[in-house]
C-alpha cells in the first residue's frame, strides 16, 4: 500500500496504526510561528471501534490500509459464519461473528449491506440504513389509540427490540432506522 | 458551484478594514512611520521551521518574504527611526484553521526600547482594537516561559535534560522522540500541554529558551542559565505575536544563519543563501531596538469570535 504524509490526511482516509486499520476522522494543523509543525489526528480503530487521538510531526507518514467498503447481499448463516455475495461477480465472502455482531439484530437474508473488507476479509458489516421487519412479539394492540403518544417495546423478526406505537400488533411490519434503532412507520 | 465567494462575510470584511485603519491611526499618533517594504527578495530565510515560497523572476529565484524583518532592519540601520509595516507575508505549507500560506502581518520596531516596553505598547494597541465590545477591559497576564511550563508540567524547561524532554514528548506525541532536538521537543510540549491552558485575554510569555532565540538577543537569567529575550503574545489561547529585544551583533547573526542551514540540511530541507545585505546593515550598525510581529488575521478571529481564518479573509487559499 502507498504511504500517506500528514498533509494528505483527510477525513475517511484508511491508514495502519500499530498494526490495526484505522479511519481518519479529523486532522488539525498545529504550528507555533517559529516552531515545529504538528498534526493532531483523531482516528477510529476499525477493529475495535475505539477513537484515538494522536499527534504527528508534520511530514511523518503512515502506511495506507487495504480497506474497502463494498455493497454485498446477505445470503445465509451456518451459525459460525455469515455469508455475503458481491451482486455483480457473485463472489461470496464469509464473515466471522466479530464482523457481524453489531449488525446481526437487523439482518434479514437478501438485504444489501455495506461490507468493509480488510485485506480481502470482512472486518465489519453495516446493515441498510432502513429495514422493514415483522413484529413477532408485543403487547396486544390498543385499537383506536392511534392519535395518542405512548409506545411499547416490540420484538422484531431479526431479534431487535424497538419502541413502537401502542396500536401496532404482532404480525405488523414496521420500518426502522438501523442507525438510531428508531421506529419510522408502519408498512401496509 | 465553485468557491467563488469570499470566506468572510461582508460584515467581517468591514471590520477588517476598520481594524487596519485603526492600526494606521494608532501608529500615526505615536509618530511611527509606515514603510511598505517589498514582499519579493533575492534572499530567503534560513529558519528551520519556516519555509519560504520561491517564485521565478527572469529565470532566477525570487523569494516571497516570510516576514518584513530583514528589509525593516536594513531601514533601521539606515536611520529610519521607529517604523511599522502592515503587509502580506508568505509561508509554505501552512494551511489549517489558524493558518493560511499568505497572511497579513503587522510588524513594528521601537528604537531604544526593550521587549517589556514593547509588550506594554502591544497591550495598548490590542486593547484599542478590541475595545468595541466595551464592557470589560482586556485581561493581561505576563508570565515567564519557565514559570508557565513548570506550572503545567513540573519540569524546568531550561535545565531539564534532553532525555527528560524526549520522555515527556514521547508521552504526548505519536512515536519515539529520542534523537529530536531540544527545540522541537519544547515546541511539542508547549503547543499541546501549555498553550491550550493559558488564561483568557492577552497573555505574554517571555524569556524563551536559549535554543529558541531566533533573532533575539540572549542574556543570562538570575538563575544562571541563558534565556533569549524573546516573547510571544497569546490572545484567548491563540498565538498572535512574536517579539524580540533584537540581536544586533552581525557575527552572532551570521553564526545563527549557518547553524540554521546545517539544521535544514540535516532535516532534508533545501538550504538558502544567507541574506548578506542584512549582515552588511548590521555591520554598519543596527540601533538597539525591540520589534514585534502580530498576525492581524488571528487578531480578527478573536475579535469576531470565529474558529477559522477563512472567515476573516476575503479569500483564503482554499478559494484562490
Amino acid at each position: 500500500m502507498a504511504n500517506y504524509s500528514t498533509n494528505e490526511f483527510r477525513s475517511g482516509l484508511k491508514v495502519m496504526l500499530d498494526n490495526d486499520p484505522c479511519s481518519i476522522l479529523e486532522n488539525e494543523f498545529v504550528k507555533p510561528g517559529k516552531g515545529q509543525a504538528f498534526n493532531r489526528v483523531k482516528l477510529r480503530n476499525l477493529k475495535t471501534g475505539r477513537v484515538l487521538d494522536k499527534t504527528f510531526k508534520s511530514g511523518e507518514s503512515l502506511e495506507g490500509a487495504d480497506v474497502m467498503d463494498m455493497d454485498m447481499q446477505y445470503l445465509y448463516s451456518d451459525g459460525d459464519f455469515w455469508c455475503f455475495m458481491e451482486p455483480d461477480t457473485f463472489e461470496q465472502h464469509q464473515a466471522a461473528e466479530s464482523a457481524v455482531s453489531d449488525a446481526l439484530i437487523w439482518l434479514s437474508e437478501q438485504d444489501i449491506c455495506v461490507v468493509t473488507l480488510y485485506n480481502g476479509t470482512p472486518l465489519s458489516v453495516t446493515p441498510p440504513n432502513h429495514v422493514e421487519l415483522e413484529i413477532v412479539e408485543t403487547d396486544p394492540g390498543l385499537r383506536g389509540d392511534t392519535a395518542q403518544g405512548g409506545s411499547k417495546p416490540a420484538r422484531l423478526a431479526t431479534g431487535a427490540v424497538v419502541k413502537v406505537p401502542l396500536f401496532l400488533d404482532q404480525g405488523d411490519v414496521v420500518k426502522v432506522d438501523t442507525r438510531t434503532g428508531e421506529y419510522q412507520g408502519r408498512v401496509k | 458551484m465553485s468557491d467563488w465567494q469570499p470566506g468572510a462575510s461582508i460584515h467581517h470584511l468591514r471590520r477588517r478594514a476598520q481594524v487596519m485603519s485603526l492600526v494606521r491611526n494608532f501608529f500615526a499618533n505615536q509618530s511611527v512611520m509606515e514603510v511598505d517594504v517589498p514582499v519579493l527578495s533575492r534572499s530567503g530565510v534560513t529558519d528551520l521551521n519556516i519555509d519560504g515560497i520561491c517564485a521565478t523572476l527572469a529565470g532566477a529565484p525570487a523569494y516571497l518574504q516570510t516576514s518584513p524583518e530583514y528589509f525593516m532592519k536594513r531601514l533601521l540601520a539606515s536611520g529610519s527611526g521607529d517604523i511599522y509595516c502592515l503587509g502580506k507575508a508568505f509561508r509554505d505549507g501552512e494551511i489549517g484553521n489558524q493558518h493560511n500560506p499568505e497572511f497579513t502581518l503587522l510588524e513594528w520596531y521601537r528604537c531604544g526600547w526593550d521587549e517589556h516596553q514593547l509588550m506594554r505598547e502591544l497591550t495598548d494597541l490590542v486593547s484599542q482594537l478590541m475595545n468595541r465590545h466595551g464592557s470589560s477591559a482586556l485581561r493581561v497576564t505576563e508570565i515567564s516561559y519557565a514559570d508557565c511550563f513548570y506550572d503545567k508540567l513540573g519540569l524546568d524547561p531550561h535545565q531539564a535534560s534532553l532525555s527528560d524532554l524526549w520522555n515527556l514528548a514521547a508521552k504526548i506525541g505519536s512515536s519515539s522522540w529520542t534523537g529530536e532536538t531540544r527545540a522541537n521537543c519544547l515546541d511539542l510540549i508547549f503547543s499541546l500541554k501549555v498553550e491550550p491552558q493559558l488564561p483568557e485575554g492577552l497573555v505574554f510569555v517571555y524569556d524563551y529558551p536559549e535554543c529558541q532565540a531566533a533573532l533575539a538577543a540572549i542574556t543570562t537569567a538570575e538563575q544562571g542559565y541563558k534565556v533569549s529575550r524573546r516573547f510571544e503574545g497569546f490572545l484567548n489561547g491563540v498565538e498572535i505575536a512574536n517579539g524580540y529585544f533584537e540581536l544586533c551583533d552581525p557575527v552572532e547573526q551570521r553564526a545563527r544563519f549557518d547553524k540554521d542551514n546545517i539544521a535544514r540540511q540535516a532535516a532534508g530541507k533545501p538550504i538558502w543563501d544567507i541574506d548578506t545585505k542584512l549582515l552588511d546593515a548590521m555591520r554598519s550598525g543596527l540601533p538597539a531596538c525591540a520589534g514585534v510581529a502580530l498576525g492581524l488575521d488571528r487578531l480578527l478571529m478573536s475579535d469576531l469570535e470565529v474558529k477559522s481564518i477563512d472567515q476573516v479573509m476575503p479569500f483564503s487559499w482554499l478559494r484562490c
